[in-house]
């Protein structure tokens, strides 16, 4: 079980570093569809400039939980929070 | 009657003060938050009004921002307060905060009397109840959790669950007999301030219990002893040891219960409301049945969680959801689409108005009433305006759409949407304990506060939003229409992820010592 934990780390990571791409991928499409078409530009932007702000940050913590995993943190839980503070 | 079951009784009744302390105030701050949500359209019209692009920006931002971007934040500051000079004080200042922003919303004037000052306004106040709403669910969450024995710790939190949607169903509550009370000329004028001036009487009425209130005993104890953190943010979010228990607490549980919240209580409304055009009062009524009947499930599964364990109740929801939301969304729509009926054409009716101005321009109101064998009325109105100046664009037509379920209909709308309801409260009874069992004393505020406000505001309280979008961007010229089940994608995806990383990474027994 622990083996398959650390090798999905890397799913993690890549699904992370995915999301963002296409998070910026699809922001262009969409923003310079509507400039193009001259249609709910003010919706489009609005949409997206606060879509990536607040789920880039979160991706990279996807991001950093994969690594995490694949470094085996996850293998076993604390039960006892004196190991959570270093 | 022994000493000792004298001694129980009495105990279980400190405990129950104690929930019922938190629960109220946290349940007026979720009411407040919700107000402002609910009469979105109104206050739009009051204070931003569209022909303005600044405000028509500062609109959404009070929408989305304040929801979203400014509760983890919230999170952030009162998280640290409480974990630096104790839960009560810290969320007795959310809730004033809370209250004092909702009154004043309910006093700001108008765009057409202030100007801009009214969006502006209207922006910052919405801006502190989003900080008020992130710090205060962690204290009551943490409070309530510190009071309880560890065999009951689900049972007893659970109360605190249940305000989110109790909270919601106040608002409605509040809304709707208001505005039945005055007619709905006078609400949508003035009327819609009321619900906000009576969170001051709400929150009066909070503050003077939270007040007698003592701080909590374990957070008194760390207190005494000189353990307190003296730096919770680096504690929580610098150290790896907390930093990936935070992470997992994120991914793992609270994302996917996000989700599941809010297509169950608020996409289910915005699907009801927006694609299928059912009419303002049955959907607000047959939430609020739901919602009633729903509401016991977060005792229910709180309690079963201290028995067979958090994990499995919250993975066994979050499973739930994803393989039943297309059908059950399917079912709504059949229930709500007038092609699948059969028409009583002498129950029909068709009517032309006309009008004309002072300015020469005309408009031609063409209203059909479409009856329906099962009881059910669509009613269209198509409203034609010709100007008579020709030199100006000529005006688009408007057709607005208002949909009457049958009563079996209505019945069955209900009946899916509290099976939804009944998927939130499996993953979202057992989540308060769950997140304080993760996390040590001295930093429990700050740590669960940040996921618990990311997993719920962001990935959450986006889902009506994105939702939405899926299906507006499914509409094309082949499809007018559009894929109304679309929108699902995204909570069924997100509650995917999350259903597949809590099953291999969470601990399947709960930790019953809180006392670290």
């Amino acid at each position: 079980m622990n083996s398959l934990k650390r090798i999905l780390g890397f799913v993690w990571i890549a699904l992370a570093l995915a999301a963002i791409y296409l998070m910026f991928q699809r922001a262009g499409h969409e923003i310079n569809k509507a400039i193009a078409d001259n249609k709910a530009v003010l919706d489009t932007r609005m949409f997206w400039y606060i879509i990536i702000p607040i789920f880039t940050p979160i991706m990279l913590g996807l991001t950093l939980f994969g690594w995490y995993a694949w470094k085996g943190e996850y293998d076993e839980i604390p039960r006892d929070s004196a190991h959570l503070v270093d | 009657m022994t000493s000792s079951s004298t001694q129980a009784s009495s105990e279980n009744k400190g405990l129950m003060k104690v929930i019922m302390a938190s629960s109220v105030g946290t349940l007026i701050e979720w009411y407040d938050f919700y107000i402002y949500g609910a009469m979105a359209v109104i206050i739009a019209k009051q204070f931003f009004p569209q022909d303005n692009p600044t405000a028509a920006f500062l609109a959404a931002l009070a929408t989305f921002a304040a929801g979203f971007v400014v509760r983890p934040f919230g999170a952030l500051v009162f998280g640290r307060i409480g974990d630096l000079i104790g839960r009560k004080y810290t969320f007795l200042l959310t809730l004033l905060l809370m209250g004092g922003s909702t009154f004043a919303i309910g006093l700001v004037p108008g765009y057409a009397k202030i100007g801009i000052w009214a969006p502006i306004l209207i922006l910052l106040l919405r801006f502190i109840q989003g900080l008020a709403l992130g710090g205060e669910y962690g204290g009551a969450a943490t409070y309530v959790a510190e009071h309880s024995p560890a065999n009951r710790r689900g049972y007893y939190t659970a109360y605190i669950q249940t305000t989110a949607t109790l909270g919601f169903f106040l608002s409605l509550g509040v809304i709707l007999s208001t505005r039945k009370f005055m007619g709905v000329e006078a609400f949508n004028d003035w009327g819609w301030r009321i619900p906000f001036i009576v969170s001051a009487l709400l929150i009066a009425i909070s503050v003077y219990i939270r007040l007698r209130m003592a701080e909590s005993p374990l957070f008194a104890k760390i207190k005494s002893e000189g353990k307190v953190s003296k730096n919770p943010l680096k504690e929580s979010f610098a150290h790896k040891s907390n930093l990936k228990m935070v992470l997992l607490a994120l991914f793992a549980a609270v994302m996917g219960q996000g989700v599941v919240w809010y297509t169950g209580q608020f996409y289910a409304q915005t699907f009801i409301e927006r694609t299928l055009s059912v009419e303002f009062e049955q959907v607000r009524y047959l939430l609020c049945i739901a919602i009633l009947a729903v509401t016991p499930f977060f005792l229910v599964f709180g309690a079963w969680s201290d028995k067979i364990g958090r994990k499995t109740i919250m993975m066994a929801g979050m499973f739930l959801a994803i393989v039943t939301y297309r059908p059950i969304y399917k079912a709504m729509y059949a229930l709500g689409d007038p092609k699948a009926k059969t028409e009583v054409a002498e129950k029909s009716s068709k009517g032309i108005a006309y009008a004309v101005n002072a300015a020469g321009d005309s408009t031609i109101t063409t209203t059909t009433v479409s009856a329906f064998t099962d009881g059910s009325t669509l009613k269209l109105v198509k409203k034609e305006t010709v100007l008579a100046d020709k030199s100006k664009p000529a005006v688009k037509p408007e057709t607005t759409k208002t949909f009457w379920l049958s009563s079996s209909g209505f019945w069955m709308m209900t009946f899916w949407v509290f099976i939804q309801i009944i998927y939130v409260t499996m993953v979202y009874g057992p989540i308060a304990a769950f997140l304080v069992e993760l996390f040590p004393t001295r930093i429990r505020y700050t740590s669960m506060s940040l996921p618990y406000h990311i997993g719920n505001g962001i990935f959450g309280g986006l889902t009506p939003f994105i939702a939405t979008r899926l299906f507006d961007a499914s509409k094309t010229t082949d499809n007018p229409t559009g894929d109304p089940y679309v929108g699902l994608w995204y909570p069924i995806l997100i509650a995917g992820v999350c259903f597949i990383l809590g099953m291999l990474y969470l601990p399947s027994k709960n930790d019953e010592d809180v006392m670290d």
